[in-house]
C-alpha cells in the first residue's frame, strides 16, 4: 500500500468508526495505549495482541515512545520504539529491531519536525494491526499508526 | 625526476593496473585455496557485451571444459548489468594441484591461480567451533579478571579457553576490505574462501540480485554430503544472523532472513537453536517478520524436528533418547545477554523469561548430536559479545565472554577422555577496546577522568568474588575496570556500568547524522565525547586487528603462528579428512 493509499484508508476508517467512538474519542481525546499493553502474551513462536489493542484497532490512539527517523528520504514512515534506539530502518535490516516496534505514517498536514531519537514524544494516529510490508522499502511491521501527528513531551 | 612527474607516473601505473584487474573478473579469485572435491561456482565477468566467439577461457592452458567437465554457459547480458559473463555452477576439481585460469575476450585478459588441496585421512570424529563474535583481547582479559580474580599480578584461575594447547593469530580481512563483518569472516571459516562485507557463502558479484552470486560449498554441506555427519548450530543471536547463517547460507546480503530460514531448512542441519523466531512464523502470526505466509515451524516439525521454545522444553526434548533433530527458537529477535537474564532482568527478559543460557544450549545440543554415529560438526556462537561491544557496553560483552568460556568448558568435559573431538575457540573479528586501568570512586577528583587510575594507581579492581555460577555478583563496585573504545560516535561517557538496560550511546539526529543520546547526560560525572567516526556511524565499529584462535584435540596441532581465516576451514576439513583422496 502506498502512503497515499494508507491515507485514503485512514479517511475511510475514520468515517466508518465515527459513529461508534466513545464520547472521549469523539471529543478528540484518543485513548492512550502503552507499549507494555500492546501484546497480552505469547512466546517466541507467536505473540498475542492484547484485548486493549484489538478493541482499539481502527481507532485513534496515543502512544508514547521514541522515534527512529527514516534515514532514506523516500521512506514515508518513522519507527516508534519503547526506548531510544540507535537503529535506522535501512542501515540495519528490519530483523534488528525490537519485537514491539510501531511503524508511524505521519499525516501529510503534520507539522512535526524530527530532531533526535532521544526526544520522548507522543504520537496520535489510527491503530492498524496485522502484517504489512512497506511496498517501497520492504520493511515489515505488525503494528502501525497511520495519519499520525507527533508532539514532543 | 621531479616529485610531480613521479606522482603522475605512479598514478598512471595504478590506473592501468587497476583497469587491467577490473576489466575481466574471475571467481573464485586469485590465490583461492579450494578443497579437492568441494563444489564451487565458476564465473567470469567480462567487460561490456562481447561476442561469444571472442571469449576463451583456459585452465592450465587447455579449454576449461576439460578440467570442469563441461563448458561454462555464456550470458550475453547479465541481469541489471550491460555486460556479458560466463557461468558454471557446482564445479568440482578432484585432483590437487595448482590451477591457472586465463580468460580473454580478444582485447583484454585476466588470469588467476588457485591451489586445490587434498587432505589426509580423518583424525577427528567431531568438530566443535566456538565463535565469540567480536571477541577481542580486552574482553578475554576482563573475563579472566572478573571471573577468576587477580591479586599481586597473579590470576586465581584460568579460563577454559586459556587451557588449550594450540594457539594462533587469525587475520580477518575480506576480499573487499581490510575491515570485515561477521558475514564474510564466518564465511571464511565455513567455506575456506574469502568473501565481502555482508556476503555469506558466495563471492560478491556485480549483479543486483543478492541470491545469484557465485557460491562456494559450506562445511555443513561437505560434512553431510561426504561423511553423513550431523551438524549443529547454536547461538544466542537470531539464528539468521551472519555467524550462524554462515554455516548454511549463500547470499550477497546477510539481511535476507526469509531466504536464510529456507536455506537452514534445506541444509538438513540437525540441531538449530537461538533467537530469530520471527522469520519462522507466517506473517499472519503477530510477532512474525516474514513477508509471506509460510510456516517454517510446521515445516521443520513435519521434517522430523522437535520444537522447543523455552529452556525447560529444550532440556526435556534433548534428554529424550528419541530426539535426533531439534529446533529451539527462544526469542523473536536476539536473545538477552547473561547480565540481563541472570542478574538485572532488563532488556526483554520480562517478556521472554524462559530463555535458556548458552551453556545449557550447548549441553543440550551435544546430548542430541552424540546420538549420530557418523560424528558431528557443531558451531556455537556467543554472539552478543559483538552486539554489546558495538554500543560500547563492555560490561555486558565481558559477562557474555564468561558465558562463552563456560560453554567451552562443557565442550572440553564432553571431549575429555574421548580423544576424537577437535575444539576451536576464536572470534570472527575484533573490536577496538582496551583495558586502560581502573576507575576509582574513592580517588579525589573534580571530574571523572581524574578518577581513572593508570599504571600503579590503577592497582586492582574490587569486584566481589564470583559466586558458584562463575559471575561476579556486582559490577557497580567502587574500583572497577576502565575500558575504553578506540572508535566511537558522539556519546556521554559515564564511567559506570549501565545497570538500567543496554547502553544506547548515540541516536539518530537531524540531517542523517548520529548524536549523543542525551538520556545519559545527567548521569553523575558524565562527559560528552565527540566521536572520531563518521557522523553516520551509530556505534563503535569492528577493527582490523588479528584475533586469537585456541584449539585442542585431533587436528589442533595445525594451529600455530599467524593464519588466515580461510585456514581455519582447512584445519577443520583436514581433521575430518573431507578431502581425503583415498576415500573418493
Amino acid at each position: 500500500m502506498t502512503r497515499r493509499a494508507a491515507l485514503a484508508r485512514l479517511a475511510l476508517g475514520l468515517g466508518g468508526i465515527a459513529g461508534g467512538l466513545p464520547a472521549a474519542a469523539r471529543a478528540g481525546a484518543p485513548e492512550r495505549l502503552r507499549f507494555a499493553d500492546l501484546y497480552a502474551g505469547g512466546g517466541p513462536l507467536g505473540l498475542t495482541f492484547s484485548d486493549a489493542a484489538r478493541r482499539l484497532r481502527g481507532q485513534p490512539v496515543a502512544m508514547r515512545g521514541f522515534l527512529a527517523p527514516p534515514l532514506k528520504p523516500e521512506a514515508g514512515f518513522f519507527v516508534l520504539a519503547a526506548r531510544p534506539v540507535s537503529l535506522c530502518p535501512f542501515c540495519q535490516s528490519d530483523a534488528d529491531w525490537p519485537h514491539d516496534i510501531v511503524v508511524v505514517y505521519l499525516h501529510p498536514g503534520s507539522e512535526f519536525r524530527f530532531r533526535s531519537s532521544a526526544d520522548p514524544l507522543e504520537v496520535t494516529g489510527v491503530l492498524e494491526l496485522g502484517s504489512r510490508t512497506d511496498p517501497e522499502t520492504g520493511f515489515v511491521s505488525q503494528v502501525r499508526l497511520v495519519g499520525s501527528h507527533a508532539r514532543l513531551l | 625526476m621531479t616529485r610531480k612527474v613521479l606522482f603522475a607516473l605512479v598514478t598512471v601505473a595504478v590506473v592501468v593496473f587497476h583497469s587491467a584487474v577490473a576489466a575481466i573478473t574471475i571467481y573464485p579469485i586469485d590465490r583461492a585455496e579450494i578443497l579437492a572435491g568441494s563444489r564451487f561456482d565458476f564465473k567470469v565477468e567480462l567487460d561490456g557485451v562481447v561476442a561469444p566467439g571472442d571469449v576463451r577461457v583456459t585452465v592450465n592452458g587447455a579449454d576449461h571444459a576439460r578440467t570442469f567437465g563441461q563448458a561454462a554457459r555464456f550470458v550475453e547480458r547479465e541481469d541489471g548489468v550491460d555486460a556479458s559473463a560466463l557461468l558454471l555452477r557446482d564445479v568440482v576439481i578432484d585432483a590437487p594441484g595448482r590451477y591457472t585460469v586465463e580468460a580473454t575476450d580478444g582485447r583484454r585478459s585476466a588470469r588467476v591461480s588457485w591451489e586445490v588441496y587434498a587432505t589426509g585421512p580423518r583424525s577427528a570424529k567431531n568438530v566443535i567451533l566456538f565463535v565469540g563474535d567480536g571477541l577481542s583481547l580486552a574482553h578475554r582479559t576482563a573475563a579472566r579478571v572478573l571471573g577468576k580474580q587477580i591479586s599481586e599480578g597473579k590470576y586465581h584461575g584460568k579460563l577454559a579457553m586459556d587451557a588449550m594447547p594450540h594457539m594462533a593469530l587469525i587475520g580477518t580481512a575480506g576480499v573487499d576490505s581490510i575491515i570485515t563483518d561477521s558475514a564474510n569472516s564466518m564465511s571464511a571459516y565455513t567455506t575456506g574462501h574469502k568473501s565481502s562485507v555482508n556476503a555469506l557463502g558466495v563471492y560478491a558479484d556485480r549483479t543486483p540480485d543478492t541470491l545469484d552470486d557465485p557460491k562456494v560449498e559450506t562445511i555443513t554441506s561437505l560434512a553431510k554430503r561426504k561423511l553423513g555427519m550431523a551438524v549443529g548450530v547454536v547461538t544466542n543471536t537470531e539464528v539468521e544472523d551472519a555467524t550462524p547463517a554462515g554455516m548454511v547460507a549463500h547470499t550477497r546480503r546477510r539481511s535476507d532472513y526469509d531466504p536464510i530460514v529456507r536455506m537452514f531448512y534445506e541444509s538438513g542441519v540437525d540441531v538449530l537453536m537461538g533467537g530469530g523466531a520471527a522469520n519462522f512464523l507466517p506473517k499472519s502470526t503477530p510477532g512474525s517478520r516474514r513477508k509471506d505466509d509460510v510456516d517454517y515451524v510446521t515445516k521443520f516439525r513435519d521434517a522430523g524436528y522437535t520444537i522447543a521454545a523455552t529452556e525447560s522444553e529444550m532440556k526435556k526434548t534433548a534428554a529424550d533418547a528419541g530426539t535426533r533433530k531439534l529446533l529451539g527458537l527462544f526469542h523473536p529477535g536476539n536473545m538477552d545477554g547473561v547480565l540481563d537474564r541472570k542478574f538485572l532482568k532488563k532488556g526483554t527478559v520480562e517478556r521472554f523469561p524462559e530463555q535458556p543460557d548458552l551453556v545449557d544450549m550447548v549441553r543440550s545440543a551435544l546430548e542430541v548430536l552424540v546420538r549420530h554415529d557418523a560424528g558431528f560438526v557443531l558451531m556455537v556462537e556467543s554472539g552478543l559479545i559483538d552486539k554489546y561491544s558495538h554500543p560500547l557496553d563492555w560490561e555486558r560483552a565481558v559477562m557474555d565472554t564468561i558465558m562463552l568460556d563456560q560453554a567451552v568448558a562443557v565442550a572440553q568435559a564432553f571431549a575429555a577422555g574421548r580423544g576424537d573431538t577437535l575444539i576451536l575457540v576464536t572470534a570472527d573479528h575484533s573490536h577496538g577496546l582496551s583495558l586502560v586501568g581502573t576507575v576509582d570512586d574513592d580517588v579525589r577528583g573534580e571530574v571523572m577522568r581524574d578518577k581513572v587510575g593508570v599504571y600503579e594507581r590503577a592497582r586492582f579492581p574490587n569486584y566481589p568474588a564470583p559466586g558458584g555460577d562463575g559471575y561476579p555478583p556486582r559490577l557497580d563496585v567502587s574500583r572497577r575496570l576502565a575500558i575504553f573504545f578506540a572508535g566511537f560516535p558522539d556519546y556521554y561517557e559515564t564511567f559506570r556500568p549501565k545497570l538500567d538496560g543496554p547502553f544506547v550511546p548515540a541516536v539518530p539526529g537531524p540531517d542523517q547524522r548520529y548524536v549523543a543520546n542525551e538520556r545519559y547526560k545527567e548521569a553523575p560525572g558524565a562527559v560528552l565525547r565527540i566521536g572520531n567516526l563518521p557522523r553516520d556511524s551509530n556505534t563503535g565499529v569492528h577493527t582490523g586487528e588479528d584475533v586469537v584462535l585456541t584449539a585442542t584435540g585431533p587436528g589442533a596441532e595445525r594451529v600455530s603462528g599467524f593464519m588466515d581465516n580461510t585456514e581455519v576451514f582447512r584445519v577443520m576439513v583436514e581433521a575430518l579428512g573431507l578431502g581425503d583422496a583415498t576415500r573418493r
